[in-house]
């Protein structure tokens, strides 16, 4: 196989429905955040040389050169000399949440809406013989009822044939949708839920990764089955081996692993185990449609308003134009809110048929069943010389998404550094269970945990300190930064011994380092609108998850056309406006800040040509200094942009720009360390985090603030990852036992651990903005490894398995026989 | 072959079923209600199943709303009343995301059925602000950025701002006890307590500092 990476994986999974172009460097394998200046050459047609500054500021910034196309705008100096791009900027919708006016799908009220609730299988396994919906019909204030004929968002059959024909579809595990009932209130959309009488062939069932691996398992498909990705990535290989419930391997070799590890000094080897983590936006899944001939308006909690655009004209057969999606507000997606989603084509149909608008947001159970964070079991050996090279990586992992794919867990091993002898294998697990889904960097917190502790550990044997050791194979020039800062910035000089307190309680502190890639989508488009009484909107499909997309792309016009960003008007988040990209992947920022800057850079240069006569001089004449119109030639002269606007010939102009291609091929990385101290309480087997430093990087920061906030966010999730969440399941009745919030626990407010954040600029000369996303290597990819890596300085013991509740804590101690492995 | 096994327990058809012993307070407040509705009656009657009109004191103003006994007044206020600043995140009484204030005492509304609301003074997310002007802790967490996708925000608010009520100098032990049930999936937390610290510092003065929609503004984080 070619030495092809996770990384043209990666690119792959996130280029799903055909309808996203990612700018796809071909080759150059091995390559990682290129820091090398390409050498220019005479530019081709349409195509200028231009010279853009480069590098991280910790090393000395310089300039490279670029070929681009001679419709880009000029390139942007660093941050330190711009008026609002770059700089702390309060959140644009700031206001609207705090004051609770936002307008989120699940607060849509439209003129003679109807609520509905989702009908949802009580069994794991089975065939429908029969749905009863007619007492259900005959409520009172029942407007609608749909029986589903097809399920969305999990694995199907590659043959369909290998199943017995059924009316219904197949059920295959508890919470799969069955129909949807819409009514006149909410109660009595409840109520006929209830009312609805489903009659099952039940079949056999399995709920545990483990016990479905056994050859004589119940099998949740009588033959090879995959799922397809979504915008978010996830989803697994599909043309693969599957043996029973085992889907795979994916495999991927690069040179000569056994040779690596016969030539290897010293060689770690151990398994680690990860749960199943539920996404638990705020916000369920919803939808509200209006369904009219003339057009479909979909209000929708998604990541991607043209995403779910693009599958209701699908599944409904409808032109794209007759669907309109509308997402103002959305509480939260984390990788599993994209496309129309069982939820979405329920409530199409049901207002369809109802002729009245309906809103159909999942329950809190729900919301649980609907999405999650496979699994995993790792298998990981590596090899290294003395000096710390590493010579021979290996992993085999098997996780389950439930009834999708998608488990694999190779991306750190295969791309956070340097090896030429790699071996992964994934396997896929199939149970009774809901869908996994794309979440917060989907594969790498798990496989995070596994590798970046068995590099701890390979610096212990080294007698390395980890962060030296690091310092020698990894390539990343921002994350040898990173490295510094920690080493600067935090106690890690005062390390000590692991295991050095004598007293119950040990304390200790540790490092762990994430990678992600860069995604570019070229459904990428923005229009902006230039009035002449001075007012300036911007409008883009784009949609906001809470990341503060609006606040980003305020300060890109606000920059242009020198005005503060809160001036500016955003209107985003509606696909009648130019496309946007769908948030996945940490993709946003880095895609849709170009089409802005340029837009809003042609409509500047629009309205320089249509006032320059008024003024008395040409276009070229006038440029944007310091917040005001100036002419070259006249230092002495200057306007406000309303005093330019108006002096317009019309009453608006507007400029309207896509996406241009990457500035070069190079290959490009994110990522960041994260350093931890906490302390374990060897007799109660608790784990407190008591400090987090966090040093990232993610191109040229637009709105520091906001990152900051996201990088928190990821650090939160991490910790909350790694000491608490976890799917339960019941292995005798095959529901998952804790579907709700108080026992499904997610981090609250006293386990927050004081956190810093440092941010490092990467300026990477790769568009007009060089913005670049963080969602994914925030913290979440980290946190469970440093943690891990902490309670190994604190104790002397590894802890290879999550969540450390004090059940696994006094397991790993020697203190408690361990939970069975389910 | 197997019937469908209900797989939830129902919290409101618990209190419907038990309404003659358990919920007895229902039926006081509603059945004063009734009166108020039906000229003429008297004594002790039972409401419902069926909607009954009632009355609602709410930001100072009264809100008449017609609703089974078994709503609760989270989704009257939403659904009913389009105030829909108030979420519902897990409906039954696990994230604080529906905090309001009943006579100025953080209540979850997900919890409270909205008849037995009548008669006590309702403070919304709605009612916090006086038209253009945030309240303090409002203006803390928009100044903070207290917020990513903003769904926890309302009741984030609701409790802090209720802390400052009756703790004007509260400490961080202290913001991390008043938000201890509210939940937030973005991790917002720091910025959070940071806000409410800051609000209870400069209260009064912030709405000043930040009114709606401020541009940009001096980072003093990391």
């Amino acid at each position: 196989m070619a030495p092809e990476t996770m990384l043209q994986e990666a690119q792959d999974k996130s280029t799903t429905k055909g309808a996203q172009t990612v700018a796809r460097p071909k080759g150059d394998g091995v390559k990682r955040d290129s820091q090398t200046p390409s050498t220019p050459s005479k530019p081709g047609p349409g195509m200028r040389s231009d010279s853009f500054v480069f590098g991280i500021p910790q090393n000395g910034l310089e300039h490279i050169e670029r070929e681009v196309p001679v419709s880009e705008p000029p390139p942007l100096p660093q941050n330190s000399e711009l008026t609002y791009v770059g700089k702390p900027t309060v959140r644009y919708d700031g206001p609207a949440k705090a004051t609770g006016k936002g307008k989120y799908t699940a607060d849509v009220h439209l003129p003679g809406m109807l609520y509905a609730r989702m009908v949802d299988a009580t069994i794991p396994h089975g065939r429908i013989v029969s749905i009863d919906t007619s007492a259900a019909e005959k409520l009172p204030g029942v407007r609608a009822v749909h029986v589903i004929e097809h399920v969305y968002g999990v694995s199907e059959l590659r043959d369909p044939k290998l199943e017995t024909p059924s009316r219904y579809p197949i059920v295959r595990y508890a919470g799969q949708p069955i129909a949807g009932i819409a009514a006149t209130t909410q109660q009595i959309a409840d109520d006929a839920a209830k009312l609805v009488k489903v009659q099952y062939d039940t079949m056999p069932f399995v709920v545990e990764r483990n016990a479905a691996r056994s050859p004589d398992a119940p099998v949740v498909f009588p033959g090879p089955a995959d799922a397809a990705g979504s915008a978010g990535g996830g989803g697994g290989p599909k043309d693969v081996p599957q043996k029973g419930n085992v889907h795979g391997p994916q495999r991927r070799l690069k040179g000569d692993p056994e040779k690596g590890f016969a030539d290897a000094d010293a060689v770690v080897e151990a398994e680690y185990f990860t749960q199943v983590q539920t996404h638990s936006a705020l916000e369920t899944h919803g939808f509200v449609v209006d369904w009219k001939p003339e057009e479909v308006t979909v209000y929708a909690s998604t990541q991607g308003t043209s995403s779910v655009r693009n599958e209701f004209a699908d599944v409904f057969k409808l032109p794209k134009s007759k669907v309109r999606v509308i997402t103002e507000y959305m509480g939260g997606g984390f990788g599993a809110k994209f496309g129309a989603g069982n939820e979405g084509v329920v409530a199409a149909n049901l207002s369809r048929k109802a002729n009245a608008p309906v809103r159909l947001m999942l329950d809190r159970r729900q919301e649980h069943i609907v999405s999650n964070r496979p699994d995993s079991h790792q298998k990981l050996k590596i090899g290294a010389k003395r000096d710390g090279t590493l010579t021979a990586i290996q992993l085999t992992s098997y996780g389950t998404a439930g009834v999708g794919t998608g488990a694999g867990t190779a991306g750190p091993a295969t791309n956070l550094y340097k090896c030429d002898n790699l071996l992964t294998e994934e396997y896929d697990v199939f149970i009774n269970a809901g869908p996994g889904a794309a979440f917060r960097a989907p594969g790498h917190p798990q496989g995070c945990f596994a590798f970046e502790q068995a590099i701890d550990e390979l610096a212990v044997k080294l007698k390395m300190d980890p962060l030296v050791l690091r310092d020698k194979i990894d390539e990343s020039p921002a994350r040898r930064v990173e490295r510094q800062v920690i080493l600067e910035r935090t106690n890690w000089r005062n390390r000590r011994e692991a295991g050095a307190d004598s007293g119950p309680i040990k304390r200790g502190m540790g490092i762990a380092q994430s990678v992600w890639y860069r995604f570019v989508n070229m459904n990428s488009s923005c229009e902006v609108r230039v009035s002449r009484d001075g007012s300036v909107e911007l409008m883009s499909a784009v949609q906001d998850l809470g990341t503060g997309t609006k606040t980003i792309l305020a300060q890109i016009v606000g920059e242009e056309f020198g005005i503060p960003p809160a001036q500016v008007v955003v209107r985003i988040g509606d696909t009648r406006y130019p496309i946007g990209p769908d948030s996945g992947g940490s993709i946003t920022a880095g895609s849709i800040t170009p089409a802005v800057r340029n837009a809003a850079y042609q409509a500047r240069q629009q309205l320089f040509a249509a006032v320059a006569p008024a003024l008395g001089t040409t276009a070229d004449n006038l440029a944007m200094q310091g917040g005001r119109v100036v002419l070259k030639n006249d230092a002495g002269k200057s306007y406000t942009l309303k005093q330019v606007t108006a002096k317009l010939p019309t009453d608006e102009i507007s400029a309207r720009a896509t996406r241009a291609p990457e500035y070069s091929k190079d290959r490009l990385t994110y990522g960041g360390v994260d350093y931890v101290e906490l302390a374990v309480d060897t007799e109660t087997g608790r784990v407190h985090i008591e400090k987090v430093f966090g040093a990232h990087d993610c191109g040229r920061p637009i709105n520091p603030t906001g990152v900051i906030s996201q990088i928190n966010g990821g650090i939160l999730q991490g910790i909350s990852y790694a000491l608490f969440e976890q799917r339960i399941m019941d292995p005798k009745a095959g529901y998952m036992l804790n579907a709700n919030l108080e026992n499904y626990k997610i981090l609250g407010a006293r386990e927050v651990p004081e956190i810093e954040i440092a941010l490092v600029e990467n300026y990477i000369a790769q568009s007009s903005t060089d913005a670049a996303g963080i969602g994914e290597s925030a913290g979440i990819i980290t946190l469970a490894a440093a943690i891990g890596n902490a309670f190994y300085n604190a104790t002397g013991v590894r802890i290879r398995k999550i969540p450390m509740t004090p059940a696994n804590v006094l397991a790993a101690l020697g203190k408690a026989q361990p939970e069975v492995e389910a | 072959m197997a019937d469908a096994p209900k797989m939830e327990f129902s919290r409101r058809g618990f209190l419907k079923g038990a309404g003659i012993t358990a919920a007895s307070t229902v039926i006081e407040s509603a059945n004063a209600l009734a009166r108020d509705a039906k000229d003429g009656l008297s004594g002790p009657q039972a409401v419902g199943p069926d909607a009954i009109p009632i009355k609602l004191r709410i930001n100072g103003q009264e809100h008449a709303v017609t609703v089974e006994p078994r709503y609760t007044l989270a989704q009257t206020l939403r659904d009913n009343l389009e105030m829909t600043g108030t979420k519902v995140v897990c409906d039954r009484g696990s994230c604080s995301a529906c905090t309001v204030w009943i006579d100025k005492t953080p209540a979850l509304a997900c919890m409270t059925l909205a008849v037995d609301a009548v008669g006590r003074e309702i403070t919304t997310i709605e009612g916090l602000s006086h038209g253009e002007t945030m309240h303090p802790v409002q203006a803390a967490f928009v100044k903070h950025d207290a917020m990513q996708c903003g769904f926890c925000t309302p009741g984030m608010v609701m409790s802090c701002a209720a802390l400052l009520e009756r703790n004007p100098n509260p400490k961080l032990s202290d913001v991390k006890h008043a938000v201890s049930g509210n939940l937030c999936r973005c991790g917002t937390y720091p910025k959070v307590f940071a806000a409410t610290l800051d609000a209870a510092q400069q209260r009064g003065q912030i709405a000043d500092l930040v009114t709606l929609n401020t541009g940009t503004e001096r980072y003093d984080g990391a």
